[in-house]
């Protein structure tokens, strides 16, 4: 098991965003998180991170307790995340953006070009490496920041709405993207467009009102009742 | 290395100026050097980090009465005041960094504010140790080695040197891998802390970098000057700083130097012929912030040289 949470909660007030959640993640799977809005997917993603402190409950990574462990040092661990709504350096170039992820862990002012370089390859944008971030086009942004976690060489890459806002070509390649990712880290995807998950995902879960109401392959969540009661109306 | 060039190649022309330069000049050149040191301080939080302080008038009041104290009370000598006095501002930085760990943006803002007033304060409640506003004259400060600090061009040439390390240091941050992360953090730090940088260590140590510079020009000016007032610890010396790097061009090396000189001079010809100098100060300041908003040099970077540092 590479992440285990166990009654994993996070209270706003008297709101619970999750309640009490057990979530598991297997090494080199492709998981998807869905739901409604306000179901606690991001919250749940948040607290997997530690961009979220979680009001009970512990999580294990690769079988020691990360539950008190800040941000930074669960990056350090191995776990990357991509923001929901795009985070990149606008004023710095693609390159300089890269390599802040990947001079995280490497030393060396080449071994870090090489990185940087082979991780601007891997999404497609070799040739904007001296470009600002800022003005590349959305879709594009979208991979930077991609790159930027995959130069971390995580064990375990979050992404939170990935697709939201691309295109329907764009779409197509970054599914290409995470199926490559895949092969060398395992993935945790929340994502709201349906199609995409039931492409990508080795398994689904379904988040609503902050508990998970179903978990199992793209298949099964399909055809159960309560997800197509809570998800698919 | 070409910023190494420029930057090593203006420490000469600064070098060269003292012998040309007459003597209201020359003693001018001096105290601009100390200045700029303070703001050269303040750029590396400010123009690097991102970080708006209101409260530097702490650090280089923590340099100026250290040494000054120092000199008064325990009979130091003039180089063991200036390392007290240093040694004070790392002492202040390091509290200062410790409170406001958590604090940014307008938090920051306001806390630096209000721990740069208590230290004002504090300056004018012990006045039978600091004289309060009335301040501490040093008389006969003892020479450093062969070197009589009453010489102007002795006071010129410590002043240079000083601000060569100041120079050096703020050079060093821009280039060093550490430097790119303070200016991460300037431009997103939620996105540096999830690439696994712990921030808020980043923020202590410019702030220690910083705090340390500012001090080490507060220092400098008390043997120079031979003058500590609580004046140092005022608003007014936490706002020079603020403007100095802003006119110059925040987050560029040589900007707080270039604005340090503008400004002394603005203040100093415009003083000539009206009492009302400040009005026009301030008026050329508005002007700058309209039509160069991000400084001299920033604008130089902007438009011509985009290698500055």
């Amino acid at each position: 098991m590479l992440l285990e949470a166990t009654s994993l909660s996070r209270r706003y007030g008297g709101i619970a965003a999750v309640d009490a959640v057990d979530f598991s993640l297997h090494e080199g799977e492709v998981r998807a998180i869905i739901g409604p809005n306000g179901a606690g997917k991001t919250t749940l993603a948040g607290m997997i991170c530690g961009r979220i402190e979680p009001t009970a409950g512990s999580i294990r990574f690769e079988n020691e307790d990360i539950t008190r462990a800040s941000a930074p040092a669960r990056v350090l661990r191995g776990i990357a995340y991509t923001f929901q709504v795009t985070s990149i350096y606008r004023n710095l170039s693609c390159f300089d953006n890269v390599a802040l992820a990947a001079g995280r862990w490497i030393t060396g002012e080449r071994a870090v070009a090489e990185a940087v370089t082979e991780a601007l390859a891997r999404v497609g944008l070799s040739g904007d490496a001296a470009r600002l971030a800022g003005v590349l086009p959305y879709g594009h942004q979208r991979l930077l920041e991609v790159a930027m976690a995959l130069a971390l060489k995580p064990k375990l890459l979050i992404m939170d709405e990935p697709t939201q806002g691309l295109a329907p070509a764009e779409i197509v390649a970054f599914c290409d993207l995470v199926r490559d990712v895949a092969t060398s880290a395992t993935v945790l995807i929340i994502e709201h467009n349906l199609k995409v998950v039931l492409e990508l995902a080795s398994r689904i879960t379904v988040m609503d009102g902050g508990r998970i109401i179903a978990e199992g392959t793209p298949d099964e969540i399909e055809q159960h009742p309560a997800v197509k009661l809570a998800y698919l109306g | 290395m070409k910023s190494f060039a420029l930057h090593a190649g203006i420490l000469v022309v600064l070098f060269a100026l003292q012998f040309v330069l007459p003597p209201y000049h020359h003693s001018n050149a001096a105290r601009i050097m100390v200045y700029a040191i303070l703001a050269v301080g303040y750029n590396v939080l400010f123009g690097y980090t991102g970080l708006m302080s209101l409260g530097h008038a702490m650090f280089f009041a923590a340099g100026a009465y250290g040494a000054g104290l120092g000199i008064f009370w325990l009979g130091l000598t003039p180089l063991a005041g200036l390392g007290l006095g240093i040694a004070s501002g790392f002492t202040v930085s390091a509290i200062a960094g410790a409170l406001l760990i958590r604090s940014t943006g307008v938090a920051f803002l306001i806390v630096t504010l209000m721990l740069a007033q208590a230290f004002f304060l504090s300056i004018l409640y012990f006045n039978t140790i600091t004289f309060g506003d009335q301040g501490l004259v040093l008389t006969q400060l003892a020479p450093i080695g062969p070197f009589a600090l009453s010489e102007p061009w002795v006071k010129y040439n410590l002043a240079l040197l000083s601000l060569s390390i100041a120079l050096g240091v703020s050079l060093w941050v821009s280039q060093s891998a550490f430097g790119k992360v303070l200016v991460a953090i300037r431009e997103n730090e939620p996105r540096t802390r999830m690439l696994g940088y712990e921030t808020s260590l980043y923020r202590f140590a410019a702030l220690m970098i910083s705090g340390t510079l500012s001090s080490l020009s507060g220092a400098l000016y008390c043997l120079l000057f031979s003058y500590v007032g609580a004046s140092f610890a005022s608003l007014q010396y936490s706002t020079f700083p603020l403007l100095w790097t802003l006119l110059g061009g925040a987050g560029t090396v040589i900007g707080p130097l270039i604005g340090t000189g503008l400004m002394f001079y603005l203040t100093d010809i415009s003083s000539g012929y009206t009492s009302s100098y400040l009005l026009v100060v301030g008026f050329a300041l508005v002007a700058l912030t309209l039509w160069f908003p991000k400084g001299i040099a920033g604008m130089l970077r902007a438009r011509f040289f985009p290698w500055l540092p």
